[in-house]
């Protein structure tokens, strides 16, 4: 028991470092599930429908899929750097997950350790970046072990494009760097706060800052690029080049480089809120005191409509599996209206929220664009967004000075 | 063995070990994943000495950019197995031991000595003791002010290296 | 004590600029031989950051930056030296490119 007392920052590492990982591989599990159901709505279909109520036991059946299918490896791959390239893929977009801040930096645990965020580094937002440079190498290395004309092509021009959006999206991103002052995550976030949405960075107009509309919008298509999505997915698609860069890779290694570009996709949404969206702050002015139940309230409005989905629709034991998702459902909304939790589940709510509405924008961009060509692409990220991402920082620090020469004078 | 001391060892010596590992592998491809890890482990030692900034740097820099260059044209360039280099039987039998004994001197001379003092090896008069981490507004402002003349150089020194890798790059029309 | 002192630093980054030495001398692929130059520039990048800590100025981290800077232009031209002589001489193998003219 003195143990954790005696080391307070390893424990409440442990213990975060556990929740998020569990919370981290479901979400990437069930992203899976999300894409599938909008992307078949979005085309006039269905998506999963038969394996569990509505498709959510689909990821639990592709995952044993995935263990049980063959494991075959080309005979004359380079197996170190073979093995290596989706360990390191996987397990740094997962680590990337460690900096981001889910809640206020106020909500601690009772031996003072921040609950919501892993590492709070002063350099928040370049560590971040530093790993998703390295992220380039799983990649490379794995069109390059193959031993394959394609996957090596596929691996060549899929880190191309990497390191050619790398550049836009760390200079799209500088505009709110010199709004906030610092690197620090939750220091971005809290100059943000106050005055509900109309200070978010995107569209923020206070004293000394300049709205980043422009940056928003360079910072996601670079990001949609940097993780290898539709429309910029040409290097690592089906129908093009054999599939890429994993195309020698089968059952398990393939499902991490899956897993890596569902990470990768959740990290870059949640940079997305934080840098442009204000993170976990709520929308709403902070004198509406209401909004505290709205997790609470909306959870079990949830609930009561897959009761109903549950009493019309389901059969057999589809409906037993849904009545308990109902039942989860209602008693979790229940949770949150106690009043303790209602206050300390404001900021992840919030965050959530935010992010899910990212990733159902980037399932959108995939279910309706064609792709990009190659010289298109990479022609479009220096040409284009580059420029447009130098004017945005330069256009911010000229505002930024003339505020600061008025308030002298 | 308290907890820097640890980290200390424990990344000196993957350090240590990337770098043998660069020498000793028999594709570039290994040797260029060496030199990877051994950049990583000094950002690590740069973290270990407070320098955070620097930290991050090298790694958004050199591990990621400069590295995935030499990759790059490692892959372009389908360099294979190297030929095996004669290595002459003296170098290894008495060079070994001898660079290991020159290794003892100089550690020796930085523990013994006046000299070694001065360079810094403890925590004496003139050594930062605090353990405080640099500060990244600290290190801008003065790369911005004392430092400005060379911090524009470099930007049109790396003006002239992307031209000049640009120009021998291109094909012959 | 807690600190660990700053000559181990200096002795681990003596140890590795010997080490690319060696790889420099040894070594025959012309890519190898870049790779050793850049061991031997971090390896002075981590005597700059030890003595930085050591006198706790923040000049030697200044002077890093700029060799980080420094050694990603060369870099950069230098491999694209070697593309063209790979093209022209057709081997990566230095001891093959001794004569001006083929």
């Amino acid at each position: 028991m003195e143990f954790i007392t005696n080391h307070p920052v390893l424990v409440a590492a442990v213990v975060k470092i556990a929740v998020l990982l569990f919370i981290v591989m479901t979400a990437l599990a069930y992203l899976t599930w999300f894409e599938r159901k909008v992307v078949a709505r979005i085309q006039s279909r269905w998506g999963p429908y038969y394996v569990g109520a509505h498709g959510l036991l689909q990821p639990l059946a592709d995952g044993i899929k995935f263990l049980f299918k063959e494991d075959v490896t080309p005979p004359a791959a380079d197996l170190v750097v073979y093995l290596l390239a989706p360990f390191l893929a996987l397990s740094l977009a997962l680590t990337a997950i460690a900096l981001i801040p889910f809640g206020p930096p106020s909500a601690q645990f009772p031996n003072g350790q921040y609950m919501f965020i892993v590492s709070n580094v002063d350099i928040g937002l370049l560590a971040l970046f530093a790993i998703t440079s390295i992220g380039v190498y799983g990649v490379a290395l794995a069109g390059w072990s193959s031993n394959s004309k394609y996957a090596l092509l596929g691996g060549l021009r899929s880190s191309a494009q990497m390191i050619s959006y790398e550049v836009s999206m760390t200079l799209s991103v500088v505009g709110v760097l010199l709004l906030a002052g610092t690197l620090n995550f939750n220091g971005i976030i809290g100059g943000q706060a106050g005055h509900g949405f109309l200070h978010w960075n995107v569209i923020r107009t206070g004293h000394g800052a300049f709205p980043q509309i422009i940056g928003f919008l360079c910072y996601i298509v670079a990001a949609i690029a940097e993780t290898n999505r539709i429309p910029f997915d040409l290097p690592e698609a089906e129908t093009e080049l054999v599939a890429g860069f994993h195309a020698e890779y089968s059952s398990f290694k393939f499902a991490m480089f899956f897993m890596a570009e569902y990470a990768n996709m959740i990290t870059v949404s949640c940079l997305a809120t934080i840098l442009f969206f204000g993170g976990w702050l709520s929308p709403l002015p902070a004198s509406w005191v209401w909004q505290n139940y709205l997790p609470g309230v909306g959870l079990i409005l949830l609930g009561i409509y897959c009761a109903w989905d549950t009493i019309t629709e389901m059969r057999g034991i589809a409906q037993l599996q849904f009545a308990v998702v109902t039942l989860g459902l209602l008693g979790g909304g229940a949770l949150c209206l106690i009043p303790p939790v209602a206050s300390i589940i404001q900021g992840p709510f919030w965050f959530t929220t935010k992010v899910i509405l990212f990733l159902f924008f980037y399932v959108w961009l995939r279910g309706t664009l064609p792709r990009f060509r190659y010289d298109q692409l990479m022609s479009f990220g220096w040409k284009l967004l580059l420029p447009v991402s130098l004017a945005n920082l330069v256009v911010t620090a000229f505002v930024l000075i003339f505020h600061l020469l008025g308030k002298q004078g | 063995m308290t907890l820097p001391f640890l980290l200390f060892f424990a990344f000196a010596l993957i350090a240590v070990l990337g770098a043998v590992l660069l020498i000793l592998a028999r594709e570039p491809i290994h040797s260029a994943l060496s030199l990877i890890l051994v950049m990583v482990a000094l950002a690590v030692l740069y973290l270990l000495l407070g320098a955070e900034f620097v930290a991050a740097v090298q790694i958004i820099v050199y591990a990621g950019a400069v590295m995935v260059l030499f990759v790059f044209v490692i892959m372009l360039l389908n360099a294979g197995v190297e030929e095996r280099t004669n290595w002459s039987k003296i170098a290894a039998w008495a060079g070994t031991p001898l660079a290991f004994f020159l290794l003892l001197e100089i550690g020796h001379f930085m523990a013994h000595s006046k000299a070694g003092e001065m360079i810094g090896t403890g925590t004496g008069a003139g050594v930062g003791a605090s353990g405080a981490a640099f500060s990244t507004t600290e290190l801008s402002k003065l790369l911005f002010t004392s430092y400005l003349f060379p911090f524009e150089a470099t930007s049109i020194l790396i003006l002239i290296a992307i031209l000049g890798a640009m120009i021998l790059a291109k094909k012959e029309e | 004590m807690s600190v660990v002192p700053v000559s181990y630093y200096l002795v681990l980054s003596a140890i590795l600029f010997g080490l690319g030495v060696v790889a420099f001398v040894f070594k025959r692929n012309i890519i190898t031989i870049f790779m050793a130059i850049e061991l031997m520039l971090n390896a002075v990048n981590l005597a700059f950051v030890a003595f930085a800590r050591a006198w706790n100025q923040l000049d030697g981290l200044v002077f890093v930056f700029f060799v980080i800077v420094v050694a990603a232009a060369e870099a950069a031209v230098g491999l694209a030296i070697v593309m063209t002589i790979v093209h022209n001489r057709q081997t990566l193998n230095v001891e093959r490119v001794d004569l001006l003219k083929l």
